[in-house]
């Protein structure tokens, strides 16, 4: 079998086409371990994992813990808000602090943009990210592609387009490089001023209009509006957002086709999508949360596999 | 490197219907019984008593399983690569039945001992028995034995007991290899 190429999951950017197959394929047995009566395997009971989140995470966060547990691994919590950051104490000493208690590995959230790269070059321990700023969010950007996968078969060859907020998303950045990677035509769709000045020269395919963009994709991902990240006003009201690139009923039903419907939570109810679409059956937003436990299940394995005893 | 027949295909057949007859003698029509194979090289065994059960001795609704037992292995990180993950299919319940697991090789018995766990899993058996293809004994880091076995073999540890199955391996034959 092979492993991944990589110690740490700092980012998609980092990872191989065959360092994806690798977590999907680990990811489909465990799959099977969450649907078990008894949900829980012993591979980690050695190992002893920090979840670090120096930014608010709920669900992140507990779909995390909830792998690790369910890998028998031994967690300890750190947030921000609760600890000695607030008095004054750098990154470095704070994770050396906690890595002094004997910590394997580290699943980090962050506000600032490569906090996991920095991280990695300093401490010896394995790195997970799992959100850094606006830069990625791997663990999002494959359980996203996983749940395609699910749902379509193959990620290969569909059109996938990402609705929203790209500018201030991670989520973006990371889905993009995964879906590239595995073969998919992406687009983004968003108000021009969330669309970033770059973006074309990853290769992706802009559209400001909704209706265009989903009578072209299979998959449609839409984004949460990042009002805690919007300094300036990028767009004149929410009333008006969600007129143009909102999401409902009657758009969906106005398409010749059924596409699919996907949101990284958590979900303005009414402004990115409508509750009947949230709660339709083209929505598969609920198997991307089941997804998101066994794809992390599978990351921290492999990546667990790489710690030398 | 060379290697040794242990058994050709002829008496692999032999001793598969000789194992399935030995089943049958303790289980009857299976009505409370599951096999359950041991991934990944004790289901083609397990595939292969299962079909011998039901065409030629007309046992019906033999509940079959296969068990992956990668994630409940105790050498987690031991080894020179991650250990490959396989299927997990039991789509029947395990709870209060005989479950019989099917394994090619008996070794060291810590396959087996990853199995007892893996299967509480699923549910709490009302016995478990183990039958193997191959008994290397004199073998064991564990206090298990086979209840059924086709082979028993003496080998050293330098040697390799390889099991081949005409579904992967184009044949029916079991040799001792020196490695």
């Amino acid at each position: 079998m092979s492993e991944l190429s990589v110690n740490h999951l700092l980012g998609i950017k980092y990872l191989t086409k065959q360092d994806i197959d690798l977590i999907f394929e680990t990811a489909d047995q465990f799959k099977e371990v969450i649907n078990r009566p008894i949900k829980k395997v012993p591979s980690l009971r050695d190992i002893t994992i920090a979840n670090l989140f120096f930014e608010n995470s709920t669900r992140t966060k507990l779909s995390f813990e909830l792998a690790e547990k369910r890998l028998s691994a031994d967690v300890i919590n750190f947030s921000a808000s609760q600890s000695s950051v607030k008095k004054g104490e750098t990154l470095i000493d704070t994770v050396n602090n906690i890595l002094s208690m004997k910590v394997d590995m580290v699943v980090m959230r962050h506000p600032n943009p490569g906090a996991g790269v920095f991280l990695s070059k300093h401490v010896n321990a394995s790195i997970i990210n799992a959100g850094d700023g606006a830069h990625e969010h791997p663990t999002q950007a494959l359980l996203d592609s996983y749940s395609i996968r699910e749902k379509l078969g193959t990620v290969k060859g569909k059109n996938v387009v990402i609705v929203g907020d790209i500018l201030h998303s991670r989520v973006a950045l990371s889905n993009i490089y995964a879906l590239q990677l595995q073969g998919a035509n992406v687009m983004v769709c968003g108000p021009k001023t969330l669309l970033p000045k770059y973006i074309k020269d990853l290769g992706v395919k802009v559209e400001t209009n909704l209706k265009k963009a989903l009578e072209w994709c299979d998959v449609a991902n839409m984004l949460r509006v990042q009002n805690e990240r919007m300094d300036i006003s990028y767009f004149p009201s929410t009333r008006e957002y969600t007129q143009q690139f909102g999401v409902n009923k009657e758009l969906l039903d106005s398409l010749d086709k059924e596409i699919v419907i996907m949101h990284p939570g958590p979900i303005n109810r009414g402004v990115e999508i409508t509750s009947d679409v949230a709660d339709s059956k083209q929505a598969i937003i609920l198997n991307q949360v089941e997804n998101g436990v066994a794809v992390r299940m599978a990351v921290i394995y492999l990546l667990a596999s790489k710690i030398k005893q | 490197m060379s290697q040794k027949v242990l058994l050709n295909s002829k008496e692999v057949n032999i001793t598969l219907h000789r194992l399935a007859c030995q089943l049958i003698e303790n289980h009857d029509d299976f009505s409370e019984t599951v096999l359950i194979g041991i991934q990944p090289r004790g289901k083609f065994l397990a595939d292969r008593l299962a079909q011998i059960l039901t065409e030629e001795y007309n046992i019906k609704d033999i509940q079959l399983g296969h068990l992956d037992i990668t994630f409940f292995r105790d050498d987690f990180r031991r080894g020179d690569k991650p250990l490959e993950a396989n299927t997990t299919i039991i789509d029947f319940i395990v709870e209060n039945k005989n479950v019989v697991f099917i394994d090619d090789v008996l070794y060291t018995g810590r396959s087996i001992r990853s199995a007892l766990t893996a299967i509480q899993s699923f549910g709490r058996p009302k016995d478990i028995e183990l039958l193997t293809l191959i008994d290397r004994r004199f073998s064991r880091h564990l206090p298990i034995q086979p209840n059924y076995k086709g082979r028993q073999v003496d080998a050293i540890d330098n040697q390799k007991v390889k099991v081949k199955w005409i579904e992967n391996e184009g044949e029916d034959a079991v040799y001792l290899v020196d490695k």
